[in-house]
C-alpha cells in the first residue's frame, strides 16, 4: 500500500487575470518509512505540492490520496482532524510556539489536538526530549534556543503523535551546512526508529543526497531517482 | 479548558505592557461607574428617604383637582367625611400599608404681636403623622424633640422663626378664613421650629388636626389629603396601581370619580432629579460598555495580527477552528475579568474610604448632609458581568477571523 498517491495532479493558481500552473500532471508514490526529498530551484513548485501533501490545499485536477484517503473529500474542521492524526510538520522557520517552553511544544499537540492523559504525555514528551538530545532545554522558551535546537524541538513536535507521515518544507534553510546535516541525519534517525515516512523539501543540492528517493521539481514537473541516502 | 486559560493567559503576559494598560483602561472604566453608581445612590436614597419619611409619606389621597391647586391650599376641595370612611376601610383592609394620616391643610396669617407674615400649616393628628412619617421628628430643631406637639402648641418652619424671631415657648397668633369667608384667630404657643427640607410641604408648619378645624370653624370632618406609608416602598406603583382602580368606584352623584392617587415621585419635584441621575448612570453605563468594547477589540485585533503565522502553525498541526476561536476569546475574557475584579476592589476600597470620612455636601437650602456611599452586591455584580459579557463580544469577531484564516496564507504572512 502507498501512504502517499498522486495521480495526475496540477494545480493552477489565478495571479491577476494570468493563470499560473504551479503543479502540471504529476504522479507518484510514496511508500510507507521511506525518506524522500523534493529538489528543485525556488519558484518550481515544491510547496504547493507539500501543502497538497499535507492536507492544506487541494490539487486543481486529479486525485490525491494520502494515508488511504482522497484528500478531496475532506472539509475545513475533516481536514485539520485529518492533519492532526496522520501528518506532522516541521517549519523553514521553526514555528514553535513562544509562549510555550520546550516541553510545552512538544506536548501542544498530544494537548490541543489529540486528547492524551497526563502520565502518557509525560512519557512521550521525555522519550522525545532524549531521542531528539534537548532534555537539559525542556524548561527553556524558544527564544532562548539557537536555531539547530529549535528545529530538533520542531522535529519531535512533528513526531510526538506518531504521525505516519512528516513534511518539511525547507526544514534547513534557515541553518548553517552543519546543522543543516544534524538535522537531516535526526530526521532519518527518526525514520528509522519510529517508522514514519519523511518527505523534505530543498534547493540545496548537497542536503538532497541525504534522501533515498529524490524527486526533482522543475517548473512543476517532476522526475525520480534514487539517492544515496547519505550525504558526504 | 485550563490548557487554553493557560496559553491565553501567557499570551497576554508575552505582551505586558498592553495588557496592563487595557486592564487599566477598563478597571477605571468599572471604578468610575460603581463610585457614581453608589454615590449617586446614596445621594439618591437620602433625598428620597427624606421627602417620603418626614414630609409626603409614600403616595397621597385627595379630591380630585386638589393637587393642581394645592399651591392655594382650597379649602372647598376637600374631601367629604364618607369619602373619609369609605378611603380609610381601604386602607385598612391592605397588608402592604403601614401607617396612614389624614391632614387638613390651611393656610394663614402668623403674628407674633409685632410682625405678621403668611403661613401654610397641617392639622395633623400627631400620633397618625409620626406613623406615616417616621422622620418628620428628626427636622425639630429647636424645642422639645421627644413630642412633636399637642392641642394649642404649634411648629413651625425655621424661615419664619428665623425672620419673625419666635423661639418656642412664645406665643403667637394664627388667623384664617374659612371656605365661607369668615375669619377667625386663636392664640398658640410655639412647641418647637422644624428644619426646612427641599420641595413644596417643605417649609410647612404643623398643627393638631382639631385646632385646624377649630381655627377653620369645620363644621364636619374634612380632610384634605391622607399620606400614606408603605410596608415596602419599592412596591408603590404597584399599590399604586391598584388603589387606583379600587378608588374609580367611588364616584360623586354625576358618575364621575372623585378621589385621586398620586404617588411622592408625581408631588415631589426631587423626582425629576432623581430620573436625572438614573439617566446619568446609564449614560455612564453606556462609556463603560464604549471603553471596554473599543479597548478589548483593540487589542485583540492587534493580537490576531501579530500571531498570524502562529495561528497557521497551529492551524496546520490540525487545531481545530473552534478551539482557536476560543483560545482567541478566553484572552478577551481574562482581560475583562481582570479588569472587572480589580476595578471592583479599588470601588471598594474608595467607598470604604467616603465612608469613614463622612464626607458632608449641601443641597439645595440643606446643609451638612452626610454622603454615606454603598456599594451594593447586586451593582459590583452587574457591573462585572457586563463588563465580562462585552469583553467577550468584542473578541468575537478578531477571534472568528483567526478561526477562520486559511494556514497556507497565515503561514505564509510575515
Ligand atoms: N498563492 C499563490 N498565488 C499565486 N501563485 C502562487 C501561489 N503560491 C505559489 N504560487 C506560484 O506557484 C509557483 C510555485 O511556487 P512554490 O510552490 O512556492 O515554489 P517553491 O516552494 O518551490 O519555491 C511559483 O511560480 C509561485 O509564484
Ligand atoms: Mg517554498
Amino acid at each position: 500500500m502507498n501512504l502517499v498517491l498522486a495521480k495526475n495532479i496540477s494545480k493552477s493558481y489565478c495571479a491577476g487575470d494570468v493563470e499560473v500552473q504551479a503543479i502540471k500532471n504529476v504522479d507518484f508514490a510514496i511508500e510507507p518509512a521511506s525518506f524522500v526529498s523534493f529538489v528543485g530551484p525556488s519558484g518550481s513548485g515544491k510547496s504547493t505540492l507539500l501543502n497538497m501533501i499535507g492536507c492544506l490545499d487541494h490539487p486543481s485536477s486529479g486525485t490525491l490520496e494520502v494515508v488511504g484517503t482522497n484528500i478531496k473529500d475532506l472539509d475545513r474542521k475533516s481536514a485539520a482532524r485529518f492533519r492532526g492524526e496522520n501528518i506532522g510538520f516541521i517549519f523553514q522557520d521553526f514555528n514553535l510556539i513562544p509562549v510555550l517552553t520546550v516541553e510545552e511544544n512538544i506536548e501542544y499537540p498530544l494537548l490541543m489536538v489529540q486528547d492524551w492523559t497526563a502520565a502518557k504525555r509525560q512519557q512521550r514528551i521525555k522519550e522525545l526530549l532524549e531521542q531528539v538530545d534537548i532534555s537539559a532545554q525542556a524548561k527553556k522558551y524558544p527564544h532562548q534556543l539557537s536555531g539547530g535546537q529549535k528545529q530538533r524541538v520542531a522535529v519531535a513536535r512533528a513526531l510526538a503523535t506518531h504521525a505516519k507521515l512528516i513534511l518539511a518544507d525547507e526544514p534547513t534553510a534557515n541553518l548553517d551546512h552543519d546543522t543543516a546535516y544534524r538535522i537531516i541525519d535526526l530526521m532519518k534517525k527518526m525514520r528509522d526508529d519510529y517508522q514514519s515516512t519523511f518527505i523534505f523539501s530543498t534547493h540545496d543540492p548537497k542536503i538532497m543526497d541525504a534522501a533515498e528517493i529524490i524527486y526533482t521539481l522543475e517548473d512543476g514537473t517532476l522526475s525520480k531517482q534514487s539517492g544515496s541516502g547519505n550525504h558526504e | 479548558m485550563n490548557k487554553i486559560l493557560k496559553i491565553a493567559a501567557r499570551n497576554l503576559l508575552r505582551y505586558q505592557r498592553r495588557t496592563l494598560l487595557t486592564t487599566l483602561l477598563i478597571t477605571i472604566g468599572v471604578t468610575a461607574m460603581l463610585l457614581f453608581i453608589s454615590t449617586s445612590g446614596s445621594f439618591k436614597a437620602m433625598m428620597v428617604g427624606q421627602i417620603t419619611d418626614s414630609m409626603l409619606g409614600h403616595f397621597q389621597i385627595h379630591q380630585k383637582g386638589y393637587v393642581s391647586s394645592i399651591d392655594s391650599l382650597p379649602l372647598t376641595m376637600n374631601m367629604k367625611p364618607h369619602m373619609v370612611d369609605k378611603v380609610e376601610t381601604m386602607l385598612s383592609e391592605r397588608k402592604d400599608i403601614e401607617a396612614w394620616s389624614p391632614r387638613v391643610k390651611l393656610g394663614a396669617m402668623f403674628s407674633n404681636f409685632a410682625e405678621t407674615t403668611n403661613i401654610r400649616l397641617n392639622g395633623v393628628d400627631p400620633e397618625k403623622e409620626v406613623e406615616a412619617c417616621p422622620e418628620l421628628p428628626k427636622r425639630i430643631i429647636a424645642g422639645n424633640k421627644e413630642k412633636l406637639f399637642e392641642r394649642g402648641t404649634i411648629l413651625i418652619p425655621e424661615l419664619i422663626a428665623k425672620g419673625l424671631k419666635v423661639n418656642p415657648g412664645d406665643s403667637v397668633v394664627l388667623v384664617a378664613t374659612n371656605k365661607d369667608g369668615s375669619v377667625n384667630g386663636i392664640n398658640f404657643v410655639v412647641q418647637g421650629v422644624l428644619e426646612g427640607i427641599s420641595g413644596p410641604g417643605g417649609r410647612d408648619g404643623y398643627m393638631h388636626i382639631d385646632d385646624a378645624r377649630e381655627l377653620l370653624r369645620m363644621e364636619n370632618d374634612e380632610i384634605s389629603e391622607i399620606a400614606v406609608r408603605l410596608k415596602d416602598p419599592a412596591s408603590l406603583n404597584q399599590v399604586i396601581k391598584e388603589f387606583d382602580s379600587n378608588m374609580a368606584q367611588l364616584k360623586n352623584q354625576q358618575g364621575k370619580a372623585v378621589l385621586e392617587v398620586h404617588g411622592w415621585d408625581k408631588l415631589s419635584p426631587f423626582a425629576n432629579i432623581a430620573n436625572m441621575i438614573d439617566m446619568m448612570t446609564l449614560f455612564i453605563k453606556i462609556m463603560l460598555v464604549s471603553i471596554v468594547l473599543i479597548s478589548v477589540m483593540n487589542v485583540m485585533i492587534m493580537a490576531v495580527y501579530e500571531r498570524i503565522r502562529e495561528i497557521g502553525t497551529i492551524s496546520a498541526m490540525g487545531t481545530q477552528p473552534g478551539t482557536i476561536l476560543k483560545l482567541f476569546i478566553t484572552e478577551g475574557l481574562l482581560l475583562g475579568i481582570f479588569g472587572a475584579l480589580i476595578g471592583s476592589l479599588i470601588s471598594v476600597a474608595i467607598v470604604f474610604f467616603l465612608q469613614q470620612a463622612e464626607f458632608s455636601f449641601s443641597f439645595g437650602r440643606q446643609s451638612g448632609l452626610v454622603l454615606y456611599p454603598e456599594l451594593a452586591i447586586k451593582d459590583i455584580f452587574i457591573a462585572s458581568i457586563m463588563v465580562i459579557v462585552v469583553a467577550v463580544l468584542a473578541s468575537l469577531q478578531p477571534a472568528w477571523k483567526a478561526s477562520r484564516m486559511d494556514p497556507i496564507t497565515a503561514l505564509r504572512h510575515v
